[in-house]
């Protein structure tokens, strides 16, 4: 290659090249990259920073550049939860933190909600579903306390450049299947490890098809991959999208360049949207997937539509297409905590919500919920067909739950015939 | 880890995909590594949070620390003793976190030919990471980068910043 030409580079490589102030980096090297927003919840946040900062006599290196969302712990069912957020909140004040969302919604859909993330970014969240910010064509990843502990301090991160496993979708989905389906797909077929903590990025005219809703619900569950981050490239509909939240167009000059070179170096998956059913992982694992029509002798006690995962906007409108005119079959408990205030309000406006309230369904507050399983879990021996992203044993309530992961419309299809059931059926 | 060996270290042998919610289980997730402790593993392997002594070393198969952010998934360890684990993967976050609270990892493609009960050594002298078997075998582990042993050696992350602060 002539070495006055430009080297092709991934995504993932621009985005790290940036951070690390530099031209170009080589997958495989080690470099310190400058954190543009460092986002930490109650549980991860300051219960665990403020002891080891004090500990340090350090501070905050850039409050401007750090969110803290109340979402793991909130609202507060026992005395040492409502300690744990109490922390946070006096924490939050004395460190004189400009950017906090209380009770109002899960972290990773909150943050973009308020505009904090921008293509070209790169950004660290104490929590694993992190990689959920990719979806905006930032460089996002989930760390733990301690290394947060380190990026408060220095405003800097290691990172080793990953490779890029490039997921090619063409063609476009059927009506009642949807990302998740797409996701739990490529999980089943990778491994939870399989991504090898390298990028993953997801790309074809299925995904260009995908609302942002949507996208963050592939990049959200990158981290079942064992990938470091989930990337999609900002495209009209990633600006529209931005615009129409009220970030300043003077914010997203440039955005056009996050993209994977055509000759940048990956690894290319190939996937047809057009012939995907949709998906159903069986307990205790997100990478134990196969084809609804699998389960049909699956009879679900409880229906949960939640998380950051399965709760979003799209994901109640696509679990009220199913149950539109109709109540949830007798025996199944349907459950839904949607993500957020502002996205539960805009249901509302819809008459999205309505819809799950005639169809039997009880609302819960705007939080991690049973998906975290720090609080209000699952009872013993239920059996849940559930919108979240993980259903390890023992991880949603006791071990004799067990969970199956699908997408919304799966979740409302199954509450409403009282079996694992095929949306597509339904809305046929 | 100072002295970067290990003799006679008692082996506890799990499989694959040991998730951070089995290590730190979500219902204790309010407590600190106390409370963790006495749940560790317990929906896997009931015996080990009871049994485990200062210095054993925990053998488990490929994926393990898959799940969540929780870094008290490896600060559990930590607490309890364990002085490394052994595996042929790991979650990528997980070793960041277990390098950050400084628990030694050690990347052993024939990890799972060891056998529970066992006692091993662990010699790290060298560029590639060795666990000798009490077969008198040799395994190779992938190479630690230096700023990695350098935070086990200072005990982690918090302990290393600290030397590093400027008096």
């Amino acid at each position: 290659m002539n070495s006055n030409m430009p080297q092709p580079q991934t995504l993932a490589q621009k985005l790290i090249a940036r951070a690390a102030r530099r031209s170009h980096v080589a997958v495989g090297e080690v470099v310190t990259c400058h954190v543009d927003l460092a986002m930490f919840h109650d549980s991860s946040g300051p219960r665990r920073l403020k002891p080891m900062l004090d500990e340090l006599g350090a501070q905050i290196w850039d409050t401007d550049k750090v969110v803290l969302v109340l979402d793991h712990y909130v609202p507060a069912r026992d005395a040492d939860a409502q300690q744990i957020v109490q922390i946070a909140r006096d924490t939050a004040r004395q460190w004189k933190l400009p950017h906090v969302i209380d009770s109002e919604g899960i972290c990773h859909v909150v943050l973009p909600e308020r505009g904090h993330l921008k293509p070209g970014m790169f950004c660290v969240g104490g929590d694993s579903h992190s990689p959920t910010g990719g979806a905006f064509g930032c460089y996002m990843f989930g760390i733990g306390a301690t290394e947060m502990l380190g990026v408060c301090v220095t405003g800097q991160i290691w990172v080793q450049v990953p490779r890029t496993l490039r997921m090619q979708w063409s063609g476009r989905l059927q009506a009642g299947v949807s990302a998740k389906d797409m996701v739990l797909h490529m999980v089943g077929r990778f491994g939870m490890n399989g991504g090898q903590y390298q990028a993953v990025e997801f790309a074809g005219s299925a995904v260009q098809a995908l609302c942002m809703s949507e996208r963050m619900t592939l990049s959200n569950m990158s981290a079942e991959m064992g990938a470091q981050a989930g990337l999609i490239a900002a495209d009209a509909t990633t600006l529209d999208h931005l615009r129409g939240i009220g970030v300043a167009p003077e914010l997203l000059t440039g955005a056009e360049q996050w993209f994977t070179d055509e000759d940048a170096d990956c690894e290319p998956w190939d996937f047809d949207a057009c012939t995907l059913s949709p998906q159903v992982a069986a307990p205790h694992s997100p990478a134990n997937t196969r084809d609804v029509g699998e389960f049909a002798d699956v009879v679900p006690s409880i229906a949960y539509i939640g998380a950051c995962t399965g709760a979003k906007l799209e994901d109640l409108r696509a679990a009220a297409s199913v149950l539109k005119g109709r109540r949830v079959a007798a025996g199944v408990q349907l459950m839904v905590a949607p993500a957020s205030a502002r996205e539960q309000a805009q249901a509302t406006q819809e008459g999205v919500m309505q819809i799950l309230l005639d169809a039997g369904a009880t609302v819960l507050p705007n939080s991690c919920g049973a998906c975290a399983g720090y609080g209000a879990t699952f009872p013993e021996g239920a059996t849940v067909i559930s919108s979240t992203a993980r259903n390890f044993k023992g991880r949603m309530g006791p071990a004799s739950v067990n969970v199956y992961l699908s997408s919304p419309f799966t979740v409302a299809a199954s509450a409403l015939r009282g079996r694992i059931s095929d949306a597509r059926e339904v809305l046929a | 880890m100072t002295a970067r060996t290990l003799d006679d270290a008692r082996v506890w042998r799990l499989g694959t995909d040991v998730d951070t919610d089995a290590l730190a289980p979500g219902a204790y997730m309010k407590h600190g590594l106390e409370v963790i402790g006495r749940h560790c593993l317990e929906a896997v392997r009931g015996d080990f949070a009871p049994g485990v002594h200062k210095g054993d070393v925990i053998v488990a198969g490929a994926n393990f620390g898959i799940g969540s952010s929780r870094e008290q998934a490896a600060g559990v360890l930590r607490h309890l003793g364990v002085a490394a684990v052994i595996a042929p993967s790991f979650s990528g976050l997980f070793f960041r976190n277990a390098f950050n609270l400084g628990l030694l990892l050690l990347t052993c493609p024939e990890a799972e030919t060891i056998e529970e009960g066992e006692r091993v050594g662990l010699r790290l002298e060298g560029d590639l990471p060795m666990v000798q078997r009490a077969n008198g075998r040799h395994l190779a582990c992938a190479p630690i980068p230096g700023f990695l042993m350098d935070m086990v050696d200072a005990g982690g992350l918090l302990p290393l910043l600290k030397q590093r602060k400027p008096a």
